[in-house]
């Protein structure tokens, strides 16, 4: 091998580079990650047995349940079932629970849980509940944050995923529910190309009780056939209007991808929903005939129950003029959020350049001076620079949903670009930018779509996991990724995995309820129809092929643990009582061939789980929570004979069964 | 310089030294300590069973630490007693007989008013601290006594019943 002087030239430049290359590498790595890392490892570590400052309670999408989060540590507390059913605790599974999930469809196990809201009292976040969307079979739930468990669920008559929803006004005088899908209303047989202008979208106003919480709608607005996608509040001065965003104002039926981006801007529905209760108080409205389920959990007897409402109040917008306006917004807007103050209303056009931002007071003003530029259905248009505040001019690609700090600060994420941007109210300037690990959906930030928000930590959660995990086959699990907004730029602290499509999430203060969480449910006080609180009340009663069984348990025995007399084709019903009342002793029930879910009972909780039995034998029963050291004896079983047998009813606790 | 240089080698030799030395007394003195431990307890539960021995010194661990008792029964104080008892105690305790738990006839010849209150106001920390109750814990299959969240009235007037037991 003959070396010239040229190819000597070579080797040692390529050697050259490569050094140049590794070491450089090796040194802005080691100094920049190392640092940094141990920097933010301490501001997101929370010691073992100390507790995070923030709860935040993120959806579960297509899980159709909520999630229970700490902040900064990312740890996961507890899933709290909401639309779907939960083996877990038996959740839509007990016969207590099972009316939860009733629907004008008959029982339904699963929906799409999407955006859950916290309650309010003058524009803060007070921490009694928790309302949240199903979208695919319409449906509003409530989740009661003494305890953390679902205890009303209200379907949305003549809506269609129910996507503009769950939100609430300032003292949680409503939540909303705003359809997706433009429908035929009422329901009807009829050509789906006839779509235009018949089909119509439903806003829905539900009203809740100031004491009890408790949901029922109050009225409907037939809007016209346009798709509802996101909803918000006004705040503060804008309170009395709730503002949504539409799209597919083309009304096109088919290749919506294309069909409904035609139009260079749809709307912002800004409804005034003072004025149109005032009309419903003085009668206004009509009745229409419908068929919904409003299922109610009542924590005294531990038992839901279904009740099917037949009517329900629609409004025309025309029979209340002045209560409804368009606003002009460029593009398939998603987002529609409303700053702290009530005076900004920004709209994030999916498919804009700019994210526009609308004012309050000139939306007013143009109202008084009837600066319209033109009607859609009757629903007078605003002209648009009559009422724009200003814009964020090409701050990414794909805006979609906004938040706020307390500092006057805009938090957009951008859905195709990756990141989130954070932008000054007012002059619009754009004051930082950080990207997401992938594809980010919404943000939260505590109370950031209150008046008053906590500005220390935001939360993207993004729709794309890909490499952020050791990997788990094709499927994963979905990442959120927090960030540190108390200072002039964003910075990421963690990546933490999220349970189903986390696709929105509400976070608080942790001290705002902490101390008032529920520890036990008090005997004294379960009023369940079939509650044993005592050994006098334990029992087995026969009633053709039914059998009730009234059963205690406390660490570590069942009573009765021998049962006999029951037969093949009972339908037989195991209330189960848990007899302890001290904090986190929970006791199980599962029983062999059960076709159903085992039951996870609180203390001095009383749940049912039914049992039909299909051959002869003596069949066991066990506690499935690991409660006690002698966990594993707490046991019984259960003699099935035949069905045509007299084995008589019998039962025990600590002697044989004579 | 170089004789401290000496000087705090010496120390510092001294340090390793006597470091290492402790470390190794520590170690078996501890196991030789342990040994002794398990034998005692096996020798005690032999002679005379926690549940029939009587200990009318020990107060407990808890909130009562003092506590007179009339010579009166209080039978309005009884009667709630034995209805908080069916509803809170029943599960575990029959008046009778051994049961999960012992059987509360006699309690009062062989505890203190204030043991007695303890053990239901505090079972927990009695279980892991008092001699008695830890002692108790291992005769009843280690079972443990449930913390029913009884207020201090409830269980004085549990008390109270007691009393009538005989």
């Amino acid at each position: 091998m003959k070396i010239t002087m040229k190819n000597l030239l070579k080797l040692i430049i390529a050697t050259l580079v490569v050094l140049v290359a590794f070491t450089s590498c090796n040194n802005s790595n080691s100094s920049t990650s190392g640092a940094l890392s141990s920097n933010v490892a301490e501001r997101v570590y929370v010691p073992p047995g100390q507790h995070d400052s923030h709860y935040a309670f993120i959806s579960g999408g297509y899980s159709g349940n909520v999630t229970v989060y700490g902040l900064p540590s990312g740890r996961m507390f507890k899933e709290i079932p909401v639309f779907s059913q939960f083996p877990t605790s038996g959740y839509g599974y007990s016969e207590e629970t099972k009316p939860l999930l009733n629907t004008s469809y008959g029982f339904i196990p699963w929906d799409d849980a999407h955006h859950p809201d916290i309650s309010q009292t003058n524009g803060e976040i007070d921490g009694r509940y928790i309302f949240v969307n199903g979208n695919n079979t319409p449906r509003i739930a409530k989740i009661d944050l003494l305890t953390f468990e679902t205890t009303e669920i209200i379907e949305i008559p003549n809506s269609a995923g129910n996507h503009s929803s769950s939100y609430v006004t300032d003292n949680t005088e409503y939540v909303v529910a705003g359809t997706r899908f433009a429908v035929p209303v009422p329901q009807k047989d009829m050509a789906i190309k006839d779509y235009k202008g018949n089909f119509k979208g439903t806003l829905s106003f539900i009203k809740v009780d100031s004491e009890d919480g408790g949901m029922e709608i109050k009225f409907q607005i037939l809007m016209p056939g346009f798709d509802y996608d996101k909803a918000h509040p006004g705040r503060g001065k804008s309170h009395g209007w709730f503002f949504f965003t539409t799209y597919n104002t083309e009304e096109a039926s088919t290749l919506l991808e294309v069909n409904a981006s035609q139009n260079d801007k749809d709307f912002v529905a800004a409804v005034n929903w003072k004025m149109i209760e005032e009309y419903v108080n003085n009668g206004g409205g009509k009745m229409m005939p419908t068929n919904y389920a409003h299922n109610v959990y009542d924590e005294s007897t531990h038992t839901a129950t279904s009740t099917m409402k037949k009517e329900v109040r629609v409004i025309d917008p025309s029979e209340v003029p002045g209560a409804l306006y368009f606003l002009p917004m460029p593009k398939s807007p998603h987002g529609c959020d409303v700053d702290p103050t009530g005076e900004y209303i920004v709209g994030s056009g999916k498919l804009s350049a700019n994210v526009t931002v609308h004012s309050f007071t000139k939306m007013l003003d143009a109202i008084k001076n009837e600066k319209f530029s033109g009607d859609a259905y009757g629903i007078p248009i605003l002209n648009f620079e009559d009422v724009l505040a200003g814009a964020v001019e090409q701050p990414g690609l794909g805006p979609l949903h906004t938040e706020f700090d307390d500092r006057g600060n805009a938090y957009t994420t951008f859905f195709i670009s990756s990141e989130v941007v954070k932008w000054k109210l007012g002059t619009w300037e754009v004051l930082d930018r950080q990207p997401t690990f992938y594809s980010v959906g919404h943000l939260t930030i505590a109370g950031g779509n209150s008046r008053k928000p906590d500005g220390k930590y935001m939360f993207a959660m993004n729709k794309i996991t890909k490499d952020r995990y050791l990997p788990t086959g094709p499927e994963l699990e979905h990442s959120a990724q927090l960030y540190d907004i108390s200072g002039d730029k964003m910075e990421l602290l963690l990546d933490f995995p999220t349970h189903g499509e986390p696709h929105y999430a509400a976070a608080m203060r942790a001290d705002i309820i902490k101390e008032r969480s529920k520890k036990i449910y008090k005997l004294e006080e379960n009023n369940h129809a079939y509650v044993a609180k005592t050994d006098d009340d334990v029992k087995v009663v026969r009633n053709g092929n039914e059998v009730h069984i009234s059963m205690t348990t406390i660490r570590s025995h069942f009573s009765p643990d021998n049962i006999e007399g029951i037969r093949v084709g009972d339908k037989v019903y195991f209330h189960v009582t848990n007899l302890e009342q001290d904090f986190d002793v929970p006791h199980g029930f599962a029983i062999i061939g059960q076709n159903t879910s085992e039951l996870l009972i609180m203390p001095g909780q009383t749940k049912t789980s039914v049992w039909e039995p299909k051959q002869v034998g003596v069949w066991p029963f066990y506690c499935t929570d690991f409660c006690s050291a002698l966990h594993q004896e707490m046991q019984g079983y259960v003699r099935v004979s035949a069905a045509n047998a007299n084995t008589p009813l019998k039962w025990s606790l600590g002697e044989d069964i004579e | 310089m170089n004789q401290t240089l000496k000087l705090l080698t010496i120390l510092f030799a001294a340090l390793v030294i006597s470091c290492g030395g402790k470390q190794e007394n520590k170690k078996e003195g501890f196991s030789y300590e342990k040994k002794e431990a398990t034998e005692k307890v096996t020798k005690k539960a032999e002679t005379i069973s926690a549940s029939k021995r009587v200990d009318l010194s020990n107060k407990g661990i808890g909130p009562i630490s003092s506590l007179n008792l009339p010579a009166e029964i209080d039978k309005t104080m009884a009667a709630h007693g034995a209805d908080v008892y069916k509803k809170m105690c029943a599960a575990c305790h029959r008046t009778d007989k051994k049961f999960i738990g012992p059987a509360p006839t006699g309690i009062l010849e062989r505890r203190t008013p204030e043991w007695i209150m303890n053990i239901i106001l505090n079972p927990e920390e009695m279980t892991q601290k008092d001699p008695l109750a830890k002692e108790l814990l291992i005769e009843f299959n280690g079972s443990p006594m449930a913390n029913q969240n009884l207020s201090e009235e409830d269980a004085r007037a549990v008390l109270e019943y007691f009393r009538t037991l005989n």
